[in-house]
């Protein structure tokens, strides 16, 4: 419009062209795809905190679960996990190396940082497969009563815990695993455990110094334990053996506890997985000079900013699983 | 990017001479934080576990607040949200944390009551 009168400044601010916030389209979208899983990450992470303060008495204490190391025998809480998380930062610290090299416009650089950035990622993905078949496996084992609860088996006089095959009778009896096809058919065993309830239940009679801890907390912050006499009737509670930990059995207490773990480090691992496909991805248009010929690197820049949110991610999943 | 790297972190207490000098800079902070944080959880320090702050274990606390550290770390500097204007930061920091605030007061009160129920109500739920 000619009439209108513009003086210069107002021509830069409505004229167009104008990036109030600094950042590209593309950025901008990566960062808005970040808040709002930001928000789905807190959703589950509040929703895991709802249920532990609902049972605030009966969870399981992370370090007691946790305690497993690779090609290590013994009992190592916390180790494995802090490796991992230290994986993934310095994961991260590799993936800013490849940002920061790509605005310098270094593509050799680029490539093998982002070759250390997915070598990272999977050695990460590793140890957290890893890390779910240990705590699927189980350790110890234990029973389960009518209302649910976990009953486990320490020695009276050391307090420490027993597996079930080391005090576990045999019985010349033959178990069977319940197959679907059997009976009623929404009915079915997943596994079959080493030892029938019979047998855990006839072993523990037999030892007199074997003593059943509960899933409650003590004032101390450690898990009860009955004496001899309050866990002979606590054992005649018992309706089912249960080995590991899966979505409706968790043999180290409160089956919430491996319900969320599954949940929260599974979504938290496809995360990660994603992210190693998507650096790939990206690490092969780097070596093809793709980013090279576009002039700029942006695009690194882009999953680098998924990447250390996933990393961000890791650190409060750390903290809220393992550590509080 | 055309803009430059801001390098001070602790507010200009340490300042690096390159950005890949800070990168390195603040993995060290970082790993020293996981550090103490590992030390904290396998020896559990019975002053920290055994006072409470608002119905939470100190040590929890001092869990919280490392890790708030830790993610500040992450998303100033690997993120390099630090080098933004300060209205993208705004936007993108403010949103979630007050949701989340608002999401965490209203479960975890709401659990609290639920403990209550099951802890005073009038059914066992150990059968």
């Amino acid at each position: 419009m000619d009439a209108t009168v513009t003086t210069g400044t107002e021509e830069s601010v409505w004229g167009g062209g104008n990036q109030p916030l600094g950042a590209s389209y593309g950025k901008m979208m990566m960062w808005f795809f970040i808040m709002s899983d930001a928000l789905t990450f807190s959703g589950f992470l509040v929703a895991y905190g709802f249920s532990r303060f609902k049972f605030i008495e009966l969870w399981p204490i992370a370090d007691e679960v946790f305690t497993h190391v690779p090609f290590f025998h013994g009992n190592f809480p916390m180790y494995y996990v802090a490796f991992m998380t230290f994986i993934l930062i310095m994961s991260s610290v590799t993936m800013v190396l490849a940002v920061d090299a790509g605005h310098k416009m270094k593509q050799n650089k680029v490539i093998i940082y982002m070759f250390l950035t997915i070598i990272g990622g999977l050695i990460f993905v590793g140890s957290q497969a890893w890390e779910w078949a240990t705590f699927i496996r189980g350790d110890h084992g234990a029973v389960e009563t009518k209302a649910g609860k976990i009953l486990q088996f320490v020695d009276a006089e050391s307090g420490a815990r027993l597996s079930l095959a080391e005090f576990a009778k045999t019985l010349p009896e033959e178990r069977v695993k319940h197959e679907k096809s059997e009976g009623i058919w929404f009915e079915g065993e997943g596994y079959k455990t080493s030892f029938s309830l019979n047998e855990v239940v006839e072993g523990f009679k037999a030892n007199p110094n074997i003593v059943i801890r509960t899933e409650q907390l003590n004032e101390e912050g450690h898990k009860t334990v009955l004496d001899r006499a309050q866990s002979l009737t606590q054992i005649s509670h018992a309706v089912q053996v249960v080995e590991g930990a899966n979505l409706v059995h968790n043999e180290y207490g409160h089956r919430l506890f491996a319900d969320f773990f599954f949940f929260i480090t599974g979504f938290h691992g496809f995360h990660v997985f994603s992210g190693v496909i998507i650096n790939i991805v990206i690490f092969f248009n780097v070596i093809l000079g793709t980013y090279e010929r576009r002039g700029h690197y942006e695009m690194v820049e882009k999953v680098g900013l998924y990447w250390h949110f996933v990393d961000l991610v890791w650190v409060f999943v750390f903290t809220f699983f393992y550590l509080v | 990017m055309a803009h430059d790297h801001k390098l001070e972190i602790f507010r200009g207490l340490l300042k690096f001479k390159s950005n890949t000098q800070k990168i390195w800079g603040v993995l060290i902070f970082l790993s020293i934080v996981t550090s103490v944080e590992v030390f904290l959880g396998i020896s559990k320090p019975r002053a920290l576990t055994h006072s409470h702050l608002l119905g939470m274990k100190l040590l929890n606390w001092i869990f919280i607040i490392l890790t708030l550290v830790k993610a500040y770390y992450i998303a100033w500097d690997f993120m390099h949200l630090r080098d933004e204007k300060t209205s993208l930061r705004r936007v993108i920091v403010w949103t979630p944390v007050f949701l989340i605030c608002y999401l965490i007061f209203i479960l975890l009160f709401e659990a609290d009551y639920i403990y209550t129920v099951y802890k005073d109500g009038f059914v066992t739920w150990n059968f």
